[in-house]
């Protein structure tokens, strides 16, 4: 099966445009026409042009970028209805599927019905669509590509005879290579003597043409399915206990966690959906701060969520289903050792993003930045690794707070003040360090411009942080230290 | 009193302590300092001041540190039990904004032995609960002269098992290393501090 214009019937199937139309990627810093449409086609365009050009031939030319990536998935997509035919599916290049129907035309009413039924799928898909079927992967392919029809087994040599060289899946130089020595057809080339073709050419013409021709063998590789991480249980008397749900589930994790080892994955967020008597259904997710795949310890993690579900009148069908999944790869462990710290770190995080939000466990990550409140972030822990790289070039307060206006006059600090209700003296003074605002962000704090920090030992013991701000007069408290 | 203060200051694990004055945050960290691996430090999200993971940094490595925002004491109580109980973390910091009644000091007492993890509640003045195994308060103490001096006065104000005291102590950032400075009592200016 092979789609001539795959990347642009994808894209007016959802937006239909009656006018020449164009799919355009850049390549080598030049817009270039990637696919288009038979209206531009009729126009006189072809792929590989430049967009300008293209604009100078058909001025009402419609013209959208090209997105390869949303164009293999679509492909895949196809694949899946593809399996309609035959489980064994396979991806040719950018826009062809094989399919090997061994034993399955009779379902369809033989071949050419088929074909039919899955040209007019195709058609009402919207999808342009040319086949090639033959007992050969490299016949089909020329089939497809060349002339479309049915060519049966054995019948191959027959059948491409008349079709150029290029069917053949060759290099474009080697093509034109044969096509400048007058060989044009295949069966020009059947015609000819082996060994000096093969000098010629090398060894890849001659293995194109006995795979077309079925001398050679080719595989199919088929799509693997994707894993599927999903298992349910059917009870045969309604449960209600939360002990009941949990050994269920439990059930249900065994077989899952299994299939997440075979893939080497873990799974990072489980949904349990538990559909009650009434048909209503309850689901319970639970975010896990890291991947995993050991029944026993997401078992108990599912407890805080199960003990709040409402039963109801009982629970007779229970669904678990890893939503998210991560590769995980096989660690080894060790006879007799404790169990790995950061694991046991990632448990704990889960049960408590239970309670308070996944979100709200973070860990303090450092920033490149001069302003104390920004010189770190806050980061949620099960999303970010720790980093190192505290610099500490300047004594920084051990608590930051948002500044508190306190009365003093001039650039020195005040020798008394009051704070917190609280009468303080100047023991010492430490400054003053200047820092500036940071004009390219916007900030309301510091809008006030420059600030003047000191460090202020008092008589009284507190030591505090304060800045005065010379191009707004005004004394401010920001800190404490330690 | 020197031998006081070290059968009494590394915090005993396994147990829930209790601190309080100005210099709270400064003991958490010397206290978080001394103990390995994680540390996990649980507030309420609204609380407007913010520990200062940059001078956190003088004291232990923030990277050991996990911040558990609740939203309520409750919220903080049960993230604290839930932590101590499990024992991946050996040290939890909560801050506490109401006084603790003797059923949630005992839960978090009993939590702690049963995760051999040390805990410390950072209380307001006078919030305590009877359960904790020791109460101490911490003040900063002018230090003139010095510069970038962490000179504070701690003084054990409860101790199940133990005896009460006062002692002066600095924090070496070398070595990081607390330094027991002298005895209370003997230093000028500490006779004028309340306690």
């Amino acid at each position: 099966m092979w789609f001539p214009r795959l990347a642009s019937d994808r894209v007016l199937r959802t937006c239909p445009v009656e006018a020449p139309f164009a799919l355009t990627l850049k390549e080598q810093n030049a817009e270039r026409l990637y696919c288009l449409n038979i209206r531009a086609e009729q126009a006189g365009l072809h792929r590989g042009m430049s967009l300008a050009d293209a604009r100078a031939f058909c001025p009402d030319l419609v013209s959208r970028p090209a997105r390869p990536d949303l164009d293999a998935r679509f492909l895949t997509a196809l694949s899946r209805w593809a399996r309609l035919y035959s489980p064994w599916v396979g991806v040719e290049s950018m826009d062809g599927l094989v399919l090997d129907i061994t034993g399955t035309p009779h379902l369809f009413g033989g071949e050419a019905a088929m074909l039919a039924d899955m040209r007019a799928r195709a058609a009402r898909a919207g999808l342009e669509l040319r086949l090639g079927l033959a007992g050969t992967r490299g016949a089909a392919w020329a089939l497809a590509h060349y002339g479309e029809g049915i060519a049966l087994p054995g019948d191959e040599g027959a059948a491409l005879s008349p079709l150029p060289v290029a069917a053949l899946r060759l290099e474009a130089e080697v093509s034109t290579g044969l096509e400048r020595l007058g060989l044009r057809r295949i069966g020009d080339l059947l015609a000819t003597a082996r060994a000096p073709l093969s000098r010629r050419f090398g060894p890849d013409l001659l293995m194109r043409l006995d795979q077309a021709l079925g001398e050679a063998p080719e595989a199919l590789s088929p799509l693997a399915e994707p894993p599927h991480y999903g298992l349910r249980l059917t009870l045969p008397e309604p449960i209600g206990l939360v002990a009941d749900v949990m050994a269920a589930t439990a059930r249900l994790l065994g077989p899952l966690c299994e299939r997440l080892k075979a893939n080497g994955a873990g799974a990072r967020r489980l949904q349990l959906t538990l559909r009650r008597v009434d048909q209503a259904s309850r689901q319970v997710e639970l975010r896990l701060a890291g991947p995993m795949r050991e029944p026993a310890r997401i078992l108990p993690l599912f407890e805080r969520g199960i003990a709040e579900v409402d039963a109801g009148y009982g629970i007779d069908q229970i669904r678990l289903e890893a939503v998210a999944v991560e590769p995980l790869a096989a660690q080894q462990i060790a006879i007799g050792e404790a169990r790995h710290e950061p694991e046991r770190l990632d448990d704990l995080i889960t049960r408590i993003g239970t309670r308070i939000g996944l979100e709200n466990i973070r860990r303090f990550l450092p920033a490149d930045s001069h302003i104390p409140e920004r010189a770190f972030t806050l980061a949620p822990a099960a999303f970010s690794r720790p980093e190192g790289g505290w610099l500490n070039p300047r004594p920084r307060p051990l608590s930051l707070f948002a500044p508190e206006p306190i009365t003093g006059r001039g650039n020195r600090p005040p020798d008394r003040f009051r704070w917190r209700r609280m009468a303080l003296t100047t023991g010492q003074a430490t400054g003053p360090e200047r820092i500036a605002p940071e004009w390219w962000l916007e900030d309301e704090g510091w809008r006030t411009g420059l600030r003047d920090y000191w460090k202020v030992d008092t008589r009284e013991g507190r030591r505090l942080w304060l800045f005065h701000t010379p191009e707004n007069p005004g004394w401010f408290v920001q800190g404490e230290f330690a | 009193m020197r031998t006081g203060f070290s059968s009494s200051f590394p915090l005993r694990r396994a147990r829930v302590h209790e601190v309080c004055g100005p210099g709270a945050f400064a003991f958490a960290a010397i206290a978080a300092a001394s103990a390995t691996g994680p540390v996990i430090w649980v507030r309420e999200g609204w609380l407007a001041d913010s520990v200062n993971p940059v001078a956190l940094a003088r004291f232990f490595d923030p990277a050991r540190l996990l911040l558990a925002l609740g939203k309520d004491q409750t919220d903080s109580l049960a993230i604290a039990e839930e932590a101590l109980k499990d024992g991946a973390a050996p040290f939890v910091v909560v801050e506490v904004t109401r006084p603790l009644d003797l059923r949630e000091g005992r839960r978090l007492q009993l939590a702690a032995k049963a995760g051999r993890a040390t805990g410390l509640c950072l209380i307001p003045e006078g919030m305590g609960s009877n359960a904790a195994e020791t109460r101490w308060r911490a003040t900063p103490l002018f230090d003139p002269g010095a510069r970038d001096s962490t000179l504070m006065r701690w003084e054990s104000i409860k101790n199940k098992s133990g005896t009460l005291g006062a002692w002066h102590v600095r924090w070496n950032e070398e070595t990081r290393h607390l330094n027991v400075v002298s005895p209370a009592g003997e230093r000028p200016g500490s006779a004028d501090l309340p306690g």
